[in-house]
């Protein structure tokens, strides 16, 4: 029988509805896990007396009839997220200490749903990074490795505690949030199944701000199934965020009929790009055969502005994120400097800043106030946001022609190891993420599943992109997709 | 309706030493929306309370808070758009002005600089009666009105070695009232500022309690050589207009004044003596009297405004707009039309009593059914000379519009004196009570029982024969006889009663 912490969600809830397990057994399952996966570093708060007590009430709920679908499902919650009591300091030392007096929308809307909390996952400072190594924690470690090569890899960024912790089987699940692609590369990297939904279908209220008018949360699963239970229990409109829509919350589970028959799969030419691995190619066209061979309609589409999608992103993101990152000051919370005879409040500001943030941040908030000041605001910012409806309106066109999603790959490459990107220009990170940006900039809901290995064993996965709030839909057909690949591995234990 | 003349503001000239210099001055006025949440919050907006009291977390910045735009504060800025025959934009935007300090946890103020909700219009401002007794007013254009966020407040006197901050008033909203160049000297600034305070009080947008800094005005002064203005206005070139200085924060009419004349004539000892302005912030030093540089342009922030991603576009509807509308109450200037045609009154006293919402509600009270002009001359001279005297307000006053409005009766009626009324009302003011039953109770009754004034006529009379003779030879004298006929009846008698029944009497 499968280890209690290697079940999906859906194979869960349907053991502790017929009671064949309790949810304190799954949790306990999960903290064993943790407990021998320190390697990994992806837990960086435990937090297994709130476990207990949230699997003891869950159990209460199952025994009373009164079960949701996530009830008793022991979950990771990304450190962004703020969690009541719990210390969340989006892994960075500004935020050291930080423990909220506040739920955020989305963590809340789980544990209301009798959903467990194990403890707090590893990700980038600020979910700025594409492979966990801006964390003040120091990075997550993939499970995977290159066949019997030692060297760690990168489990991908920013939700990498995420991506590690559900690859690993340390939880059934975990929450990760998207700005660029920080839910799929990391579940791409991982080999695990990673959705963001339609900017507006989850609240971001009590999330730490990236960037907001990009960053949407959304669940990081072992399968398809798992990501339409959890998705349905995160999303949903909320007061509290103004950019929250209204739309009521389908049941995406029943969405997942395997049938996508006369659907019209776009493959955009414009994501083919030079210099792409072979074996990315062969992923590509083989997820598109296997589609078709259910039924759909494989059409070559173009959009057009992809290729200024990646500059735009790294001009919006960095703008949107050096007015949010501004009140880290160290006046009202976290970190503040130890200031010297005669030091005034731009020194403490500057003390503060200089210590709290790490170089990742603080390049993205140089190069945001750059792009905003007086004199460079219509050069970038503003002919970013430009850029931006082109990149919306080239979806919106394909959309209008009859496409119902689009295949692509979710990154350019498999995982890489820890460290190998340290000396590179940061732009050859920001890379990482050249397919999965014009998602978040035309707002619309992206999912990856994994689809295959690569030469050395690593996950590699396929993105699809949906039209905007029929996530339903979308993940049909990655149900389709992750079906007829039938990718079942498991990284080794090695840890 | 109303018939309101008013002019374009006329420039006060200033000779320097070598030239005659005109001013121009543009007011952006801060005014507190009257609301019991924040602008984005829902914690309270209550002046006084204990430091940070006031607080939610999204005021405090906390990690992950978001604002939720306050749909009354919005309403009240549409209120007052129309209040100032406005346009309401249907369509508006939040945008954030980044810039770092202690008392602003967010590192920024939630502002709309690009797409304000409320676009141009106007103020007739009331400069005082002219020559012909009637008001002169002028019409001051409004370029815009937008929403934001206040800051808190930074108290840097408590310790030595320490800032305080108390967040209270953070992110309480404010309606920022941004005029055209169009004032031309210091009495039309605070003119034009009292005139606005007027309107919002009546409009209920806006307490006007410039004390607590509930309003406030931050004032754009320069100066230019006569004609330039005129070259301005056919062009909207600005460059024809001299170099401006902002003095910020204002919260007194007498202060904004003293301080534009301080500024006019600084910005024109530098020109006169060939130097040139700098464009600056500065800040009125009211025990120094003058006004001191706060920092340069090249100091200035770069706010780096741009569209704040938490807040969707601000979109409201017509229908919306139409309702408040249909809400709106009567305004100053048609109030005050409305009692020189209804009650008679002068433009004047029409004036002092509109004023104030209060007062004219008041006035209302004690004139209903009665005469008006007596009901404003007992209001404007009496009451408010009391009031004023012992610097109370209307609210606070002891004598209600009732008691008063009973106080006119009983002169209506003939049944008091003046001279007994103002006794009357002495009593109220000290004692309370109600005028008919203190005037029977105290015997204030003038005698109009004409057989009595007769008998103390005839007495006067037959006692005086020299004085008899020297009335009938000079008719005015016959107010000695009255004047008796008035003490011997202890001041009861009804005189418009006696002076007729004397002249009769004595053959005049």
């Amino acid at each position: 029988m499968t280890a209690l912490n290697q079940l999906t969600i859906a194979e869960a809830r349907d053991a502790l509805r017929k009671g064949d397990t309790t949810s304190l057994a799954l949790t306990e399952a999960c903290l064993a896990a943790i407990e021998g996966a320190g390697a990994l570093n992806a837990f960086v708060h435990h937090t297994p007396e709130i476990a207990r007590e949230q699997a003891k009430a869950a159990d209460a709920r199952l025994a009373a009839g009164d079960a949701p679908a996530m009830c008793g499902i022991p979950l990771g919650i990304k450190d962004l997220f703020c969690t009541k009591g719990v210390p969340s300091q989006a892994a960075s030392n500004i935020l050291k200490g930080f423990r909220p007096e506040y739920e955020s929308t989305v963590t809340s809307q789980l544990f209301g749903a009798g959903a467990v909390m194990l403890g707090k996952l590893n990700m980038d400072e600020f979910a700025m990074g594409s492979s966990n190594e801006s964390s003040c924690y120091g990075n997550a470690v993939n499970p995977w490795r290159r066949g019997n090569d030692t060297a760690e890899l990168t489990p991908g960024g920013s939700s990498g505690g995420s991506a590690a912790a559900v690859a690993a089987d340390l939880c059934l699940a975990a929450t990760g949030t998207d700005t660029g692609g920080s839910i799929r590369q990391p579940a791409a990297f991982t080999g695990i199944v990673g959705i963001k939904p339609t900017y507006g279908r989850v609240s971001r209220w009590g999330i730490v701000a990236f960037a907001s008018s990009l960053d949407q949360a959304g669940p990081m699963t072992k399968t398809v199934r798992d990501a339409a239970i959890m998705l349905g229990a995160m999303a949903g409109p909320d007061a509290k965020d103004s950019t929250c829509s209204d739309l009521p919350v389908p049941d995406f589970e029943a969405a997942l009929t395997g049938d996508i028959r006369g659907k019209k799969i776009g493959i955009p030419r414009e994501y083919r790009m030079d210099g792409m691995p072979a074996e990315i190619e062969k992923l590509w066209s083989d997820g598109a055969a296997m589609l078709k061979d259910a039924g759909a309609e494989i059409v070559d589409i173009s959009l057009p502005h992809t290729k200024y999608a990646l500059p735009a992103y790294y001009v919006v993101a960095p703008a949107e994120a050096s007015s949010n990152l501004a009140r880290y000051d160290g006046v009202r919370y976290g970190h503040r400097a130890k200031l010297g005879q005669g030091d005034g409040i731009t020194e403490m500001y500057e003390k503060t800043r200089a210590e709290g943030f790490g170089k990742e941040v603080q390049r993205r908030v140089m190069v945001g106030t750059y792009v905003l000041s007086a004199g460079f605001y219509d050069a970038y910012y503003n002919r970013a946001r430009k850029v931006r409806a082109l990149i919306k309106r080239d979806f919106e066109l394909a959309f209008e022609a009859g496409i119902d999603s689009i295949l692509t790959p979710a990154t350019p490459s498999s995982a890489f190891g820890l460290g190998e990107m340290a000396d590179a220009d940061p732009v050859a990170m920001y890379l990482n993420d050249v397919f999965t940006v014009t998602v978040n900039l035309a707002g619309l809901p992206g999912i990856a599943v994994p689809t295959g290995l690569d030469g050395r064993g690593l996950p590699l996965g396929l993105q699809l992109i949906g039209r905007p709030w029929e996530e339903g839909d979308l993940l049909n057909h990655a149900y389709v997709l992750e079906r007829a690949t039938g990718f079942v591995s498991k990284p080794a234990k090695w840890w | 309706m109303l018939d309101l003349t008013f002019t374009a503001p006329q420039p006060k000239v200033i000779s320097g030493a070598k030239a005659e210099w005109e001013l121009v001055i543009g007011l952006e006025v801060h005014a507190q929306v009257a609301s019991n949440a924040k602008l984005f919050s829902g914690a309270s907006t209550t002046f006084g309370a204990e430091p940070n009291a006031n607080v939610a977390f999204v005021d405090a910045a906390m990690p992950g808070m978001l604002p939720v735009v306050n749909e009354f504060c919005v309403a009240q800025a549409v209120r007052t758009g129309l209040g100032l025959k406005a346009q309401i934009n249907l369509r508006s935007a939040f945008d954030r002005k980044n810039y770092f300090y202690p008392d602003l946890p967010q590192g920024y103020q939630i502002s709309q600089l690009y797409h304000p909700i409320v676009g141009e219009g106007e103020v007739i401002v009331d400069m005082g009666p002219g020559p012909d007794g009637k008001t002169i007013a002028r019409l001051v254009r409004i370029e815009r009105i937008h929403l934001e966020q206040d800051a808190g407040k930074s108290i840097h006197d408590m310790d030595p070695n320490m800032s305080f901050v108390d967040l209270n008033r953070t992110g309480v909203a404010l309606m920022e009232i941004v005029s055209r160049p169009d004032i031309r000297g210091p009495e039309e600034a605070a003119a034009y500022v009292a005139k606005l305070r007027q309107i919002l009080r009546y409009l209920g947008t806006c307490d006007g309690n410039m004390q607590n800094g509930n309003l406030r005005a931050d004032v754009n002064v320069s100066v230019c050589k006569p004609g330039q203005y005129e070259k301005y206005q056919a062009t909207q070139d600005f460059s024809h207009l001299g170099t401006r200085c902002e003095i910020k924060n204002m919260n007194s009419l007498r202060f904004i004044q003293a301080a534009i004349d301080y500024e006019a004539r600084r910005q024109i000892a530098i020109l006169e003596d060939g130097g040139s302005i700098v464009q600056e912030t500065r800040l009125y030093d009211p025990d120094k009297g003058e006004t001191r540089s706060m920092r340069s342009k090249e100091e200035a922030h770069d706010y780096r405004y741009f569209p704040d991603p938490d807040l969707l576009p601000l979109e409201i509807e017509q229908a919306w707009v139409d309702d408040i509308a249909a809400t709106m109450p009567e305004l100053p200037d048609a109030r005050k039309a409305r009692y020189m045609g209804d009650f008679g009154l002068t433009d004047y006293d029409a004036s002092v009593l509109t004023a104030e919402k209060e007062n004219a509600v008041f006035f209302e009270a004690v004139a209903g059914g009665r005469d008006g002009k007596t009901a404003a001359n007992w209001v404007i001279n009496e009451l408010f000379g009391r009031l004023n005297k012992e610097s109370l307000t209307i609210a606070e006053s002891p004598v209600s519009a009732a008691q008063l409005g009973g106080v006119l009766d009983l002169i209506g009626s003939g049944e008091i004196s003046g001279k007994m009324a103002k006794d009357l009302f002495e009593i109220l003011w000290t004692e309370g009570g109600t005028p008919a039953e203190i005037a029977a109770a105290r015997g204030m009754k003038q005698v109009t029982d004409t057989g009595a004034i007769e008998a103390a006529v005839d007495a006067i009379i037959a006692a005086n024969p020299a004085q008899v003779e020297k009335a009938r030879a000079n008719a005015k004298l016959a107010g000695w006889f009255t004047g008796q006929v008035l003490k011997a009846t202890g001041g009861k008698a009804n005189p418009a009663v006696v002076n007729e029944m004397v002249a009769r009497k004595l053959g005049l």
